[in-house]
């Protein structure tokens, strides 16, 4: 396994510079995850109307792997709906962890995260914020929820 | 002076440190990582075993394991030779008044919930304080912060500065009539500061305060002498001095062991059970409940009588230069923050990046065949202090050459590079 397998250009890039980064105004949902074991903290906004995710943004600090997998996240999600949000939290959690998973072309730029599950230290940065957007949107209250962690 | 002529005595010049010689007392140093040779440089989180300890575990477990304190037949006695053995060993080393003094514990976490629980737990009254600084790895927070909440006594923490160093005066200046119990690091974990505990624990004792030394980071890489030192309870992990994992050491003073309730019940620490009535064992029996870890002790015992044939003098003067090549090597680097810069540092260098996360240096350093820690080092206070959640820190010891710190200087520049810091 070669490094460049794990830091591929677009975590790189995500990482240098990550979209949808900052406070998000008027947000209906705000969910803090972190991975105590690392220290790594992010904070999610979500502006869900009806069904539907209308904005999201991120805040917080964490690894390249963390935060380039937060930034290709908020482009992946917006303007979905919650199930389909979901759906795809679960084809990420079978990428990042199942051997057997081949990348599917639907899954867009979220790929190149497909390296991470060769570095099993490294799994639970790629997958905090998705953890995070899961129990933000399983809430059935979702102004409600609390903090997530990977721990 | 007078002005008789004097011939300078020139000590005879000590034979350099062989530091290849050394290495090859050491199996793992020949593996290779993701194709590179291994540069073990996590030793502060635990260190390697020597031959010399892995060929006592081999040899216990092969001819001579059995319980202990137990059985007349030949394997008991053996196993209990051993055992005692190794509790001989490290009174001696520690230079403890009497091997009585010497509990084996599961490592310095268990040592300090001991003395937290056994010690402090029955004597701490509402208002009381015990005093501890603000470098602590967790094993010296928690298990104060508990029996606190137990006792209703509060915990007062001693500052540090921005070098990372603890001000004496500051210390003493905290010790008050309700401190009962001090207790510091020998050596912090996250910075390398050697902090002044002759003094602190002097200052305490002459208060009447308990006073509990930390020294799981100092046994590998400095002669500790308890009684020299002064203080009640020395705590140490044998895993980070050559040992296996699973085995420490918790040093008390006879006199405060015996003031002691048992910590734990169970056999071993009995003289005779009843439902009625329990009579407990003598020291340090009392405080060894259960079959112990009797394989650990013998490796703790190996890895002492190892230490106590090497050029110790040597060894210890080869880390410290390991030390200060590292700092030299590493704030060349653009962008390279040292986290910790104490006048007395031992045994490691903690640092971070500009731009590049320590968890992505760890990786790519691994990819490189080179072994650091990287995270809050269980310092998540020192953290906080340093407004930072992560460091990567490189620590060290006589097995770790010049070449291998010359390796992780490279290897952070490549990391620096890799993720977008201006090229110099």
């Amino acid at each position: 396994m070669e490094l460049q397998d794990l830091y591929r250009d677009v975590i790189l890039d995500h990482n240098r510079s990550p979209r949808n980064f900052g406070p998000l105004e008027g947000s209906s949902t705000d969910v803090q995850g972190s991975n105590p074991l690392c220290g790594d903290r992010l904070t999610l906004h979500l502006r869900l109307a009806g069904d539907r995710i209308e904005d999201v943004r991120f805040e917080g600090h964490g690894c390249a792997i963390s935060t380039a997998s937060a930034s290709l996240m908020t482009e992946a999600i917006k303007g979905r709906t919650r199930a389909e949000a979901l759906a795809l939290f679960d084809r990420m959690h079978a990428l990042l962890t199942d051997d057997a998973a081949v990348p599917d072309e639907g899954l867009g730029k979220l790929a190149a995260l497909s390296g991470v599950r060769e570095f099993p230290a490294r799994v639970k940065c790629a997958s905090l914020c998705w953890h995070t957007l899961a129990s933000a949107l399983q809430s059935s209250a979702p102004e409600s929820v609390g903090a997530v962690s990977t721990e | 002076m007078s002005g008789a002529a004097r011939t300078p005595v020139r000590p005879a010049e000590p034979a350099p440190f062989d530091v290849e010689a050394m290495r090859r007392e050491f199996p793992v140093l020949t593996r290779l990582v993701h194709g590179h040779p291994l540069a073990y440089l996590d030793n502060g989180a635990s260190s390697q075993a020597p031959r010399r300890v892995l060929e006592a575990v081999d040899d216990y477990a092969r001819s001579h394991h059995a319980n202990v304190h137990r059985g007349v037949h030949t394997l008991s006695e053996e196993a209990t030779a051993r055992y005692e053995g190794a509790r001989d060993r490290v009174a001696r080393w520690l230079n403890a008044a009497s091997r009585t003094e010497i509990v084996f514990t599961r490592g310095t976490t268990e040592a300090v919930n001991l003395v937290a629980q056994s010690y402090a737990r029955p004597r701490l009254r509402a208002g009381d304080e015990v005093l501890i600084t603000h470098l602590e790895h967790h094993a010296n927070i928690v298990p104060w912060q508990m029996v606190c909440a137990q006792t209703g006594a509060k915990l007062v923490v001693a500052p540090i500065d921005a070098r990372g160093e603890v001000d004496p005066d500051a210390v003493e200046a905290l010790m008050g009539p309700r401190t009962r119990v001090f207790a510091c690091a020998h050596v912090s974990n996250a910075l390398g500061t050697v902090l002044p505990v002759e003094r602190l624990v002097a200052s305490a004792r002459a208060r009447g305060i308990a006073t509990l030394v930390d020294g799981a980071q100092a046994v590998p890489h400095c002669d500790v002498d308890v009684r020299a030192l002064g203080c009640d309870f020395y705590a140490l992990s044998g895993h980070k001095m050559y040992a296996p994992t699973g085995i420490g050491v918790l040093y008390g003073r006879e006199s405060m062991l015996e003031d002691m309730p048992p910590w734990q019940g169970g056999g071993d620490m009995i003289l005779t059970v009843s439902f009625e009535r329990t009579t407990y064992n003598a020291l340090p029996y009392k405080f060894e409940a259960g079959t112990p870890n009797i394989v650990g002790a013998v490796g703790l015992g190996a890895a002492i009588d190892f230490l106590g044939s090497i050029d110790r003098r040597g060894a210890h003067a080869h880390e410290a230069a390991l030390l200060e090549h590292a700092h030299a090597a590493l704030v060349r680097i653009p962008g390279l923050r040292l986290i910790g810069t104490a006048r007395r540092k031992l045994g490691l260098v903690s640092f971070l990046v500009d731009g590049v996360h320590p968890h992505d240096l760890g990786t790519v350093l691994d990819q490189d065949g080179i072994a650091i820690r990287t995270g809050h080092h269980c310092a998540m206070p020192v953290m906080d202090y340093y407004g930072i959640p992560a460091t990567a820190r490189a620590s060290f010891a006589f097995y770790n050459t010049f070449d291998e710190i010359d390796r992780l200087a490279l290897s952070v520049e490549r990391a620096r590079r890799m993720f977008g810091g201006d090229v110099v």
